[in-house]
């Protein structure tokens, strides 16, 4: 990062340890910084809403965190402010959110988060302060390649902390503009690097569950702010059948499954039953046996390309289908304007619409798209 | 570098002679002003001269005044002081959040209210007023001058209809004070808060005018202090603070500070207006008072504006701050019928009697720089993948 000194870098500070390690980190390289934290949720919104846990004590935009961020900026002695984006954050996570659970397929809001808030609309308020780049404290690689004349995005050091998978949809201009600083360490390493900055929050616990959502009740959540909305929730009930067609019963809602669900089927049987498909026209949940959840194809859409500028002809792949999932071998193929197939070598369980498929060539990202 | 401080209406820095007066009080004298020993004696004097000067800022007699903790208590015990269940109060809807947040908790107390509009200037308008009375109304409640606009409301149009109606008026006059003269018999008004930090005093300290014979239910149960208006031992150093600023409020109102800061203002919004195209004064037909402009310039957002010129030297503010610090959508903006978009690219700039022609000149090329640059990077909410090319490091 030499030569970089002169530039203003705004820091996204979530209060938490990993970028509050940035801030320190950066500071003691030299670099001019500014600490930025975003109002995305007002966590008493739905808090009067029925079922809504009364004691909030959710982890996203709290007072408790915009505490600790600041407390780390004037330790630093680096202007901080917190920016009110939680307009956007309404509009381009928390309704597709709502809408895509409702669609039957299962959304990954960090994603969305990524795209739109962190790495849109915070690098675009960064440079409308004076700041011409963003540092974040996500576990993951980024370099310039000439070669290839493209930005590269690459895994970290620390493959527990992979956080990749949900970075698949930068462009590269948003990539020419970020810094990873802790994609170097690990993260027993940046609590070390924290404790030697002497920030109080080193053994601050991570987050886990999605940020709006405290206590990670989504049903409730959606159900809450659609009564907020003055909607009412669609009646998304329907049927659970088997494979071959056959009635199980009924369901209360496909917003109520996802891909792979073992519990809350409310069905006997003597082997357990999974959620097979989701049909969002016909309402009903396809449910069955371990071994057909097994699929050895899947396709993508909405693609964004980072190694690569788009797909010529048949390209391997390792290939992730969630976070938590070891990339598997695949053939990618182009299939229509925006939409790739992805065949595997081996079938993979549980397919699940909504979520990304994000391709990978040893430690680099190809790129990803939304699997349909 | 040299920070400009344009936000007065957020709070004025304490005035050097309202420090050495409350000094004393802090160290030496440090009685309690309820005590019956010579420490408390001179506290209580001390509380009384203060109460004299406030009473002779507002026009008033010294038993009329009630000391507070600031500008919300004494609204809040204006409102919840004089209303009981059952009864109707008019307010409007841009009062400051301490009326707006208090007559909405009454909703819940059976209560009703009537929130009146302003027009695009941010005036009520007096027929309203008249026009929603009740048998039941017990309370109009109107600011006297906005805190983000500045524009100042017909307060004593609005007094002479209370009388006629025999309906109790609550001015919040926390943006005016010290900023033109205020006379409570003037406005006709029955109860007049005043916030001390908003006019050189320290904060934490207020006062609520309580016209005599009106009758008020305390907020706090506790001593018998201020005649019994509002229990709990005086703050004796900041009511001193507040005497001796409301006696050099007087003094500039003599002296002329209120035109000499208009003077400023007003090249500040001129030559801001000439620079800058695409921009507006919201409310600026309307009267005013003469530190506070409120401006609007199309295509960029006013909180990257704030944190810019802030980054640069230059204190202002947009809208109001939420819990966390965040800038939240102004209510007034929104109730003068400004449209979302240009609401949020508004800038408030407020002056004090401490702002300087070169401190306005600096402004003058800050923010007409600040707002050519925002604009240039305007991608009006489409994010930031459109608006930057894509470059290698």
């Amino acid at each position: 990062m030499m030569g970089e000194q002169h530039k203003t870098i705004a820091v996204a500070m979530s209060g938490g340890v990993d970028s509050s390690t940035v801030a320190a980190m950066l500071k003691a390289e030299g670099h001019v910084l500014v600490g930025l934290t975003m109002q995305l949720w007002n966590q008493r919104r739905l808090a009067d809403k029925e079922g809504m846990p009364e004691q909030v004590q959710g982890r996203c935009c709290s007072i408790d965190d915009v505490y600790d961020a600041r407390r780390v900026a004037e330790m630093l002695s680096i202007p901080y402010y917190v920016v009110n984006h939680q307009e956007r954050f309404e509009r381009d996570v928390i309704r597709p959110f709502v809408d895509e659970y409702l669609s039957g397929r299962t959304p990954i809001p960090c994603s969305l988060c990524n795209n739109h808030l962190k790495f849109d609309q915070l690098l675009l308020t960064a440079r409308q302060i004076g700041a011409e780049l963003i540092a974040t404290g996500h576990y993951a690689r980024n370099a310039y390649d000439p070669a290839r004349a493209r930005w590269i995005l690459k895994r970290p050091a620390d493959a527990s902390k992979d956080q990749t998978y949900f970075l698949f949809g930068l462009a590269q201009e948003q990539l020419a503009h970020t810094l990873f600083p802790l994609g170097d360490f690990t993260k027993p390493e940046v609590r070390e690097l924290a404790r030697g900055y002497g920030l109080a929050l080193a053994g601050k616990p991570d987050s886990q569950e999605i940020c709006f959502i405290p206590g990670g009740d989504y049903k409730r959540f959606i159900e809450a702010y659609l009564e907020e909305q003055g909607e009412s929730v669609p009646d998304t009930g329907g049927e659970l059948v088997s494979a071959g067609g056959q009635s199980r019963g009924k369901h209360e809602g496909i917003h109520n499954f996802t891909v792979g669900q073992r519990k809350g089927l409310g069905l006997a049987s003597p082997s357990p039953l999974y959620v097979i498909s989701i049909d969002r026209d016909s309402k009903r949940v396809t449910v069955g046996e371990e071994p057909e959840l097994m699929r050895d194809s899947l396709r993508a859409r909405r693609l964004n390309w980072i190694s690569i500028a788009g797909l010529s002809g048949e390209m391997r792949a390792q290939v992730k289908i969630r976070h938590r999932h070891d990339p598997a071998w695949a053939t990618l193929r182009q299939t229509g304007d925006d939409e790739v197939e992805v065949r595997f070598d081996e079938a993979v369980r549980a397919v699940t619409p909504g979520q990304a498929a994000v391709f990978y060539a040893a430690d680099e990202v190809i790129g990803g798209g939304w699997i349909v | 570098m040299r920070r400009i401080y344009l936000d007065a209406n957020a709070t004025t820095p304490l005035l050097p002679e309202v420090l050495e007066a409350m000094r004393p009080f802090f160290l030496e004298q440090f009685g309690n002003a309820s005590s019956i020993h010579q420490e408390g004696q001179h506290a209580r004097w001390a509380v009384e001269q203060a109460r004299a000067s406030v009473a002779r800022f507002l026009g008033c007699r010294p038993a009329e005044i009630v000391f507070t903790s600031g500008g919300t208590e004494s609204d809040n015990l204006a409102i919840f002081g004089s209303v009981k269940p059952g009864d109707h109060v008019i307010t409007t809807a841009i009062e400051h959040h301490a009326v707006l947040h208090a007559v909405e908790k009454l909703r819940d107390r059976a209560v009703d209210v009537d929130f009146l509009p302003v027009n695009g200037q941010g005036l009520v308008a007096v027929g309203d007023i008249r026009k929603a009375l009740r048998p039941n109304t017990r309370l109009i409640s109107v600011m006297m001058a906005n805190n983000e606009t500045g524009v100042l409301q017909p307060v004593g149009e609005i007094g002479r209809i209370a009388a006629e109606a025999k309906v109790r008026f609550h001015v919040d006059a926390v943006q005016a004070a010290g900023k033109l003269p205020l006379e409570v018999d003037a406005i006709g008004c029955h109860l007049l808060t005043i916030s001390g930090h908003k006019m050189h005093a320290p904060q934490g300290t207020g006062v609520l005018f309580v016209r005599r014979g009106t009758r008020l239910e305390p907020l706090f149960a506790g001593g018998a202090h201020e005649r019994q208006r509002r229990a709990g031992t005086e703050n004796v150093a900041g009511i001193v603070g507040l005497g001796k600023a409301a006696e050099c409020a007087m003094e500039g109102l003599r002296s002329g500070v209120p035109e000499r800061i208009r003077a400023l203002r007003d090249r500040l919004e001129r030559g801001l207006l000439e620079r800058v195209s695409e921009a507006g004064v919201n409310g600026g037909q309307a009267p005013r008072v003469p530190n506070t402009t409120n401006l609007w310039f199309d295509h960029l957002e006013g909180e990257a504006l704030v944190i810019a010129l802030d980054l640069k030297g230059l204190a202002g503010s947009s809208g109001a701050a939420c819990a966390s610090g965040a800038s939240e959508p102004s209510h007034v903006l929104e109730a003068m019928g400004v449209p979302a978009q240009r609401a949020r690219a508004s800038l408030r700039l407020s002056l004090q009697k401490q702002t300087t022609d070169e401190e306005i000149d600096q402004a003058l090329l800050l923010v007409t720089a600040q707002v050519a640059r925002l604009r240039e990077l305007s991608v009006d909410g489409n994010g930031y993948r459109k608006s930057v090319p894509a470059v290698a490091r």
